[in-house]
């Protein structure tokens, strides 16, 4: 509660919370008479209101310990302002917050989960993989958390690289995976402002020849000059990419961004910018372990990715 | 003031301060047997074997009643309730809020005085007082200054706690038995191995039903229960009800048995003031109607039993209607009246809303589904061959069968459903009671339709075992199916 922009407010808050109780004990106390009319037998006829002339109001005193309720929540209130955050930026004497309630509650969750996770941190990634519960886990922490960006069946999209076909941009490893995940990855293909529009048509029509695309012979001979001396550094000489650097490999038929010759004009003229974001503050240890099970499950032994 | 008070009130005097709250005095309800007493008795017993019972009943190896809030099913009997058909909840409340206000026309509070829960325990606690601490009278001289505590009323007060506690915890266990299978929760109440929880339920619950019903009692209608005040509302002049007939009882007056009353000025009323003594929430009905009478009749009862003993005819405080009382209509006459048009809107609404409830609940459809288009990417272009769209489904098996599901989507040429291997999905088989999710790509031929967006639907069909016999279950789920620029 720091949200006043100086102290005075939260005093000013502070004051009116306890002025509100005080004046509801006052009003009680008050408030404990009232004068009733009696008749000539002694019984209450009523409070000696009339409105409309003929329209009366009975004595229907409240019972008393509903007063006594009443007094019981005034206590109440003034406990719970000492013991609980309440009184402007006061913070009570529990020391209780909503976010330390929100960590206390993950906390014990992780901990009652850590017997079902102990199993599989001891286990290799391929044993992990193997295990159908284990598979059923990882699912679902992907589509939690992996399928925003690539799709529930983790086959990718533009930009998103699929999961599922065995091709690697930083290496299909389990290591590697796991590496990817924990720390992420910053894919970044730059911008080649020094090639006119000429020299890049060229290159891309080479870069469609490198996987057997359907391309234009003459430019594509005037673009492996060009591709050795601007691409080669980062995809290689044969075009077989980098994983050091999550470089494409540009001679098989996956393709990121697309293989039309325009879309790779697009990615030589504009450059590419890719992120993975890491998950090390997002999930636990254990949770990463699964997920690099199950992502490598997709692509290695032929596990489906629904599981039955 | 005016000058003359209605009502006939005596002029009043003067005018004191006192104060604002009263203290509870206590009320000793007379035993009273009779018609309507019988009547009570008939549903203490009805409504309490049921409550009692339920939980006890098996149904296919499993409670038949049985209110799972950890896995989200209700049982009920033959059918299980998912947190999906809210609506049945939705309509149960509805009609018993229209069933309430037909019984409040027609009867006034039929509910508060024979089948309210409040009525009923306070009722079977009464019962067990009496037994213990004998009647009105003797109550009150073992409570009074005659009764100081001794050996005998410790006894008597210890034993009717025993007695008492004794049923609100079997309430207790009965209430969170609905809620957890009794059976389990019987043993483990025997060692004494109760979940935190349960026992706090099972703590709550009895400290409820003892409180209320052992100290509470009227208190709880007159200053707690909503449904007291706004009962009320719905009577009218044609309504029947727990009546006090002025007309023929005042002025009231104590007479002997021999004397010609009528030559001494006097009603019928004896003034013996057991309407006063039987009644559970302590007021006097020749006051007239006030929101305090829950509507017992147990001052009819009584009545009746001393205007027999005076030679009187009965119903001098009988169940009549107001236009009855005014116009000194007999009661065949003003049942006449109980077809009205509020009576007959509410039956309407009530048989209109209990068919349909039945009817959906004997159609209810056990195969649920859900498609959820993935939100991250419109499409996928598979090189060349073929267009993806991704979604996740949900197949949702409310039966307790298994079922064989197949998935097709329709809507646009050439449509496929393809696992995430990309294999064409034949059949998937999803368990009793159970939901299976699973991603799937729908796919389209390259080149075949046009760029844009099309509505599709899954036709999802589904074939249940039950028995011998093969039920087919349909659903259709709509969708939409991307084709990029």
């Amino acid at each position: 509660m720091s949200d006043f922009f100086n102290g005075g407010w939260s005093d000013y808050i502070a004051l009116v919370s306890l002025v509100g109780i005080v004046w509801c004990i006052w009003l009680l106390a008050s408030q404990r008479k009232a004068k009733v009319v009696h008749t000539a037998d002694g019984a209450v006829a009523d409070t000696g209101h009339v409105w409309d002339g003929d329209l009366r109001e009975l004595n229907n005193p409240l019972p008393r310990w509903w007063a006594w309720m009443y007094l019981i929540f005034c206590v109440f209130a003034l406990v719970y302002l000492v013991l609980f955050p309440g009184l402007g930026s006061f913070p009570g004497v529990l020391g209780y917050t909503t976010d330390g309630s929100l960590m206390k509650s993950m906390t014990t969750a992780n901990e009652e989960l850590k017997p079902v996770y102990a199993k599989y941190v001891t286990m290799d990634i391929e044993q992990v993989a193997a295990d159908p519960k284990a598979r059923e886990m990882g699912q679902r922490l992907f589509l939690n958390s992996c399928a925003q960006c690539h799709g529930s069946d983790a086959g990718g999209a533009k930009g998103f690289p699929n999961l599922t076909d065995g091709d690697w941009l930083y290496g299909g490893s389990p290591e590697n995976i796991k590496t990817t995940l924990i720390n992420g990855r910053a894919g970044v293909m730059p911008p080649f402002p020094q090639l006119d529009s000429k020299q890049i048509v060229d290159v891309a029509n080479y870069v469609r020849s490198l996987s057997g695309l359907p391309a234009d012979d003459l430019k594509a001979a005037r673009g492996s000059e060009v591709y050795k001396s601007n691409c080669a550094a980062c995809h290689g000489p044969e075009g077989k990419g980098n994983i050091a650097l999550g470089a494409p490999n540009l001679t098989d038929k996956v393709w990121l961004y697309g293989g039309s010759e325009a879309t790779i004009v697009e990615t030589v003229t504009k450059g590419r910018m890719a992120m993975m974001p890491s998950q090390d503050k997002v999930l636990s240890p254990e949770k990463i372990h699964l997920l690099t099970a199950y992502v490598w499950g997709l692509s290695n032994n032929k596990q489906p990715a629904t599981v039955k | 003031m005016s000058d003359i008070p209605p009502g006939g009130k005596p002029i009043p005097i003067e005018v004191i301060e006192e104060s604002l709250y009263e203290v509870r005095r206590k009320i000793y309800p007379r035993s009273v047997t009779g018609l309507f007493a019988r009547w009570r008795l008939i549903l203490v017993f009805a409504t309490q074997l049921l409550f009692y019972g339920l939980p006890w009943v098996s149904w296919n190896g499993r409670q038949a009643v049985l209110f799972d809030l950890i896995q989200r099913k209700f049982y009920i009997f033959g059918v299980v309730l998912w947190p999906q058909d809210v609506i049945y909840l939705t309509l149960l409340l509805i009609l018993s809020a229209l069933a309430l206000f037909l019984f409040t026309a027609i009867a006034g509070r039929l509910f508060c005085g024979y089948a309210c829960p409040q009525t009923v325990y306070t009722e079977i606690f009464m019962w067990i007082e009496r037994k213990v601490e004998g009647d009105r009278f003797a109550r009150i001289r073992l409570d009074g200054e005659e009764w100081p505590w001794g050996f005998r009323k410790w006894r008597l007060k210890i034993t009717k706690h025993f007695l008492w506690l004794l049923i609100a915890f079997w309430t207790g266990f009965t209430f969170i038995g609905y809620f957890t299978p009794i059976t389990t929760l019987g043993s483990a109440l025997i060692h004494l191995s109760l979940g935190p929880w349960q026992t706090f339920w099972l703590c709550f619950y009895a400290f409820a039903t003892w409180g209320n019903a052992g100290f509470m009692r009227e208190q709880v209608c007159k200053y707690m229960c909503p449904y007291a005040r706004f009962q009320s509302v719905m009577v009218d002049k044609d309504t029947f009800l727990v009546t006090y007939d002025k007309v023929r009882g005042e002025p009231r007056g104590s007479r002997s048995k021999s004397a010609d009353h009528e030559s001494l000025g006097l009603g019928d009323c004896v003034d013996c003031s057991i309407c006063v003594q039987v009644c559970p929430t302590g007021i006097d009905i020749r006051d007239g109607l006030q929101y305090m009478c829950i509507g017992c009749g147990a001052c009819i009862d009584a009545c009746d039993q001393v205007m027999e003993k005076v030679d009187y005819p009965k119903g001098l405080i009988r169940y009549t209607t107001e236009r009855a009382i005014e116009d000194r209509e007999s009661n065949q006459s003003a049942i006449r009246h109980i077809l009205r048009p509020r009576v007959l809107i509410y039956t309407a609404f009530i048989t209109v809303l209990t068919a349909a409830f039945l009817v959906s609940l004997v159609t209810r459809n056990p195969l649920r589904v859900d498609v959820m288009r993935d939100r991250g990417a419109l499409a996928r272009e598979v090189e060349g061959v073929r267009i993806e769209n991704i979604y996740r489904i949900q197949i949702m098996n409310a039966s307790e069968n298994n079922m064989n599901v197949q998935v097709k989507a329709l809507g646009l040429d050439g449509l496929k459903v393809l696992n995430s291997q990309g294999q064409v999905v034949t059949e998937i088989e999803v368990a009793p009671a159970s939901n299976l999710l699973m991603p799937i790509k729908v796919s389209a031929d390259t080149g075949v339709n046009q760029p844009g967006n099309y509505p599709i639907h899954f036709d999802v069909i589904a074939h249940e075992m039950s028995g011998n016999e093969m039920i087919t279950r349909t659903r259709d789920e709509k969708s939409t199916f991307i084709i990029p620029r």
